[in-house]
């Protein structure tokens, strides 16, 4: 395994937004130059506004890694979620774009899985699923499972989406189809996250998964109440009708 | 076409199959009534059925919290060398 070294010239541009991710992104940056020791890729860090300092550590990194390979694009304020990425997309050279989250829920150690998967089956996207075996999660109390259990059958239901994991924010897209993809959502949050690969499947982009384990923050638990209940009820409801 | 389209365009098509099945009377009148609510209460079954399997076979990880404490010290280390700050948040 990783004998087949096969060229790769393809460049990729890894965005990643952030608030209040002071140590998270040290850590975060460490590890995906560890796991991608020969790939042609630079960091677009998205940060909005962090009052703790974020952006200075990420200047301190861009000291040790290079400005060239870590690119602090910040915003003035939260400005959300598809705005981040439409912005860090504006400064991206890469043929490729990585999403993925801040706060070490996703691990950078998969990064060479979603290349790899991209290189043989020259997918458009590929997304990292939690669900399938291979994947998994760790630090979901046995509600947090059920409801996330729930929501997937609801959704695979109603949408017939053809991942198996719709909200997941860990994906490869070529860049053109992310540009392609972005431009026509306009939903928020994780809704977001369902819209761009339901559209995508619409559109007829090719789309393959790999399983990816996610690890939930430690401290402060994932916020899953009644309001998120009802937004992700009215995003299902407002994909079925118009995608 | 639009996904609603097809899922409209599907329950059509039973809809036929059932009023067809109403009017050749193959089958006793009063069952055929029933048809559509055995079919939606097959369905709910169905559903939740896979909510089951699905959770008895949710993949969990634990493994994984313990790899990334190691990988957080390593990184923390290395980084400390190098003069970032990592303290915490």
């Amino acid at each position: 395994m990783g004998n087949e070294q096969k060229e790769n010239s393809n460049k990729y541009s890894i965005i990643i937004p952030t608030y209040n991710e002071r140590l998270n992104i040290a850590l975060l940056v460490y590890l995906i130059f560890k796991h991608l020791p020969n790939v042609n890729f630079e960091i677009i860090v998205v940060d909005d506004g962090s009052p703790d300092g974020t952006q200075d550590i990420v200047k301190q990194l861009q000291s040790v890694y290079g400005e060239d390979r870590i690119l602090l694009r910040a915003r003035p304020k939260k400005l959300g979620l598809g705005t981040a990425y439409i912005h860090g997309l504006k400064h991206a050279s890469g043929n490729f774009v990585v999403i993925m989250d801040a706060d070490l829920s996703h691990h950078p150690k998969y990064l060479p899985n979603f290349i790899k998967k991209q290189m043989e089956t020259g997918a458009d996207i590929v997304t990292g699923t939690r669900y399938v075996k291979g994947g998994g999660v760790h630090g979901w109390n046995l509600m947090r499972k059920l409801t996330s259990r729930g929501a997937n059958v609801l959704a695979q239901t109603l949408l017939w989406p053809g991942v198996s994991d719709l909200t997941g924010s860990f994906r490869l897209y070529r860049k053109s189809v992310l540009e392609d993809v972005i431009g026509s959502c306009v939903s928020k949050g994780y809704v977001f996250q369902m819209e761009m690969i339901v559209r995508a499947t619409r559109k007829g982009y090719n789309i393959a998964e790999v399983p990816i384990t996610f690890v939930d923050r430690v401290y402060g638990s994932s916020k899953l109440g009644g309001s998120e209940i009802v937004e992700y009820l009215k995003g299902l409801v407002y994909l079925l009708l118009t995608t | 076409m639009k996904h609603i389209l097809k899922i409209l365009a599907l329950l059509v098509a039973i809809s036929a199959c059932w009023i067809g099945l109403l009017q050749v009377s193959v089958i006793p009148e009063s069952y055929t009534w029933l048809l559509p609510l055995y079919f939606i209460v097959s369905l709910g079954c169905y559903g939740i059925l896979m909510v089951g399997v699905g959770l008895m076979q949710f993949p969990t990880c634990p493994q994984e919290a313990l790899l990334l404490h190691q990988d957080i010290l390593e990184a923390k280390d290395f980084l400390k060398n190098k003069g970032v700050d990592v303290g915490s948040n």
